[in-house]
């Protein structure tokens, strides 16, 4: 166990001087090169930042979509020539009943794998949609497939809006990234204050245009309220133009009115429908509706054919600004909900940074000075190995370019501690070993063979551990996962190649004297 | 020269009593488990943490929380926190809905206190999230202890599995009894130092097994209580340094690693403590009444062999 070749002592000291080069790397301030910008990244509780954890509920899209699918079964049926009756949505499933002879016929179109009303999926054989008879009752609901393709692109659509959203707000390297299937991970680092985040994100942004009206029509009223007042207006149920068609918007000032306003511009289909209501409708007013909340009615002066409007309504240079923004992104797909939200301040950032720096260096001492009381000359081998053990681990995180966190930092201080137990065991077993041994070269070859499998099986229970909670563990917790699973490879390393280089340098030095541990 | 231990402890002569203690122990610590419960953090039962900083002195606790009574927050936990003028307020929030709950919090503090209040930490788990995360850190747990008791059956025979697996029971249920009975918060932190527990309170158990079973083999007629002896003399010191140097390390991060880390390194010292003393006195005991003898190990020889 002391003989090392050549190859080895240069493979063993090329590693180590690899990652020593990068863990150098974390003070070097390159941010171009791929390899030389690399670094250890702070978590959100050291640098300060906000942690948000969105989720997308897919209920009123699937409502919608069977809406839809309502409307095209009637077409469908009509087409056929089918007769049907009481056609109606109860609880997301479609009723109706059609003639027995009919049914066969239904089928044969429902199970078409290439109709357009009930969707084939390949990837997983099955259908958007079920289908069950009882009688000349028929019922159509999403079938589990259905609801997965339902909440995958509701979530990627979702996704992207968020997104766009976050990035017209300028923060830092900001991370989103989806989890799970149902929801959205926003880290934002260095943003202490995530309120105007919150409220961009906590709004679907669905703009329509639709006119205020008192006599029920073909599509009949509702009564919606004003934002920010207590005020209501009976507004009509169709929908003359919605966000989809905007292309642009923008806040501006208007220095006639003294406001701040938002401006848009409209795409060729919108403008052609804007155009055509506001030529037929003037002096009509129309309600711009955000979120079933009017935010303003003006009475429509002359028709509006070239694309551009403008909205006011009261707005602050923010507010303008922000709904602007919210414009230009696009109308999310389904409302979302904040279910987990962690920030954490700047202050307390630098503060956790300082802390756990000195309790590191404490730690470190602490166990370096132990060491070489106990061990003496040994210990100090054990000590340089240590400071290998963590210049290692700092070069693999940073190879990893993995996140460092306050309790990654405890991970670090804890490997300190128990990566001197390698050479524990194995300057233990070299003492007892020395007993029976005259020879020392001996009793430390003994001594390394021997302390083998306890090193191996003592660490690999903690690995275990360690892996356990960085698969099942989130956020900071993950970052001490790192750590500590990192810092046993380390251990190990340090102490059966670069320590027992070390030690086999030293006996073979001393081989004539006696050597006490 | 310290920590240099004389190598004719008895061990054995102390199971018996040492086991009752434990036994006794384990049996209070699950009734404290049971009847007082444990102090689950936002983390584990959702609502809202708040870890505020005061720049004024002369404002105190009874203040802070007669500000937070006011909101109608539900049930509301004020305690200092650290150093400086540092809080952690606790409540389970009524709604999520509002989005600037924590805007008007921090304004009406502000206008009560008459002071510039700063909002260190915010944490906000919904009940979902809350509820998953429970879910997915005991699941971690008991992954981690079946795993363990997977690896150390390859390694060993199952006598030695029942061993090490009593033994990290024991620890970690007396740690959280500890924790349960001090009020102490879990988070998910301390799901960490659990973890973290279990994997160290094994790697001490492992040690001296290992050496337990090289010496059934070295000594075949001797018996198991003899062995045990001689085995946790060999490796005393080992198990006795080891831990010195990870308590002075977690003594550091406990003193010097501030308020967040306080929990986890409490658990992690109390549980390296408990995790030394089950190896000695609660997993070797276990080989000494399942009847551990120089067949066991040398069996497994053969078959390796075959």
């Amino acid at each position: 166990m002391l003989y090392f070749s050549k190859i080895k002592i240069i493979t063993i000291y090329s590693i180590i001087i690899i990652l020593a080069f990068f863990a150098i790397l974390n003070f070097n301030n390159n941010k171009d090169h791929f390899l030389l910008s690399k670094k250890i990244n702070l978590g959100l509780d050291l640098q300060g930042g906000s942690y948000l954890l969105l989720e997308v509920d897919s209920q009123p899209v699937i409502k919608q979509k069977i809406q839809n699918k309502l409307l095209l079964l009637r077409n469908i049926l009509k087409e056929k020539k089918i007769k049907y009756e009481n056609l109606k949505i109860i609880q997301d499933s479609i009723y109706f009943n059609i003639d027995k002879k009919n049914i066969a016929e239904f089928e044969k179109f429902f199970l078409n794998k290439d109709n357009t009303f009930n969707e084939y999926y390949d990837q997983y054989k099955e259908y958007e949609l079920n289908l069950s008879i009882d009688e000349n009752s028929l019922n159509i609901s999403y079938s589990k497939f259905g609801i997965i393709e339902i909440k995958k692109t509701t979530l990627s659509q979702s996704l992207e809006i968020v997104r766009r959203r976050i990035d017209e707000v300028g923060t830092n390297d900001p991370t989103i990234i989806r989890r799970g299937n149902n929801r959205i991970l926003v880290e934002l680092p260095g943003l202490s204050n995530p309120n105007r985040v919150k409220d961009l994100l906590g709004k679907t942004a669905n703009l329509t245009f639709r006119f205020v009206s008192d006599e029920d029509g073909e599509f009949g009223n509702e009564t919606i309220f004003f934002e920010n007042e207590d005020k209501s207006s009976k507004v009509n149920k169709r929908v003359i133009l919605n966000g989809d068609n905007l292309i642009n918007a923008k806040a501006t000032f208007d220095n006639v009115n003294n406001e701040s306003v938002v401006t848009f511009a409209l795409d060729r289909i919108g403008t052609k429908k804007f155009a055509k209501a506001t030529q037929k409708n003037v002096g009509k007013r129309l309600a711009i509706i955000l979120d079933n909340k009017i935010i303003n009615a003006p009475q429509i002066r002359e028709p509006i054919v070239g694309g551009n409007g403008q909205i006011t309504g009261n707005f602050t240079f923010q507010s303008a600004t922000d709904l602007a923004l919210l414009l230009r992104s696009g109308a999310l797909p389904a409302p979302l909900e904040i279910v987990e939200e962690r920030t954490v301040g700047p202050d307390l950032g630098e503060d956790s940074i300082k802390a756990g720096t000195i309790s590191l260096l404490i730690g470190f001492l602490l166990v370096i000075i132990f060491m070489v009381i106990k061990y003496r000359f040994l210990g100090i081998i054990s000590d340089l190995a240590l400071i290998t053990n963590l210049t290692l681990l700092i070069g693999i995180l940073t190879l990893l370019e993995a996140t460092l966190t306050l309790p990654g930092i405890a991970g670090i201080i804890l490997t300190v501690g128990m990566a001197v137990d390698a050479n524990v065991l194995i300057f233990e077993r070299i003492k007892e070993e020395m007993k029976t041994e005259n020879s020392i070269i001996h009793a430390f070859d003994m001594g390394y063979t021997k302390a083998k499998t306890a090193v191996l099986d003592a660490n690999v229970t903690t690995l275990i551990s360690a892996i356990i909670l960085f698969f099942l563990g989130s956020g900071p917790v993950k970052g001490f996962a790192i750590t500590l699973g990192v810092g046993i490879l380390t251990t190990l390393f340090s102490a059966y190649f670069f320590a027992r280089h070390l030690s086999s340098f030293y006996v073979m030095r001393n081989k004539d004297k006696k050597i006490i541990i | 020269m310290i920590f240099n231990i004389s190598k004719s402890i008895n061990f054995t002569q102390h199971y018996k009593k040492l086991n009752i203690l434990s036994a006794t122990l384990i049996c209070l610590s699950i009734a404290v488990l049971v009847f007082k419960g444990l102090n689950l953090g936002v983390d584990f039962k959702g609502g809202t943490l708040i870890e505020l900083r005061v720049e004024n002195t002369s404002v105190n606790i009874s203040d802070i929380r007669s500000s937070f009574l006011k909101m109608n927050l539900g049930d509301v936990t004020v305690k200092k926190f650290g150093k400086n003028n540092d809080y952690l307020v606790k409540f389970e929030q009524e709604s999520s809905k509002n989005k600037n709950q924590i805007k008007i919090i921090n304004d009406q503090l502000t206008s009560d206190l008459n002071e510039n209040i700063n909002f260190r930490r915010v944490e906000n788990v919904g009940p979902k999230v809350s509820n998953e995360l429970l879910k997915a850190g005991l699941l971690a747990i008991t992954l981690s202890l079946a795993a363990m008791l997977f690896y150390i059956w390859i390694r060993f025979e199952w006598q030695f599995s029942l061993g090490a697996i009593v033994a990290i029971v024991h620890d970690v249920v007396i740690t959280l009894g500890i924790f349960s009975l001090l009020s102490y918060e879990i988070n998910l932190s301390i799901i960490a130092a659990v973890l973290t527990i279990v994997g160290y309170s094994m790697n001490d158990t492992v040690v001296i097994f290992d050496r337990i079973r090289e010496n059934l083999r070295k000594f075949t007629s001797l018996k198991i209580i003899e062995i045990s002896n001689i085995s946790t003399n060999e490796t005393l010191s080992r198990t006795l340094i080891t831990s010195i140097t990870t308590l002075l390390a977690l003594f550091s991060i406990f003193i010097f690693g501030g308020a967040i880390l306080e929990g986890f390194s409490f658990a992690m010292i109390v549980g390296v403590i408990i995790g030394t003393y089950s190896s000695i006195f609660v997993a070797t005991p276990l080989l000494n009444y399942t009847n551990v003898n120089y067949k066991t190990v040398t069996k497994e020889e053969i078959n390796e062999n075959v």
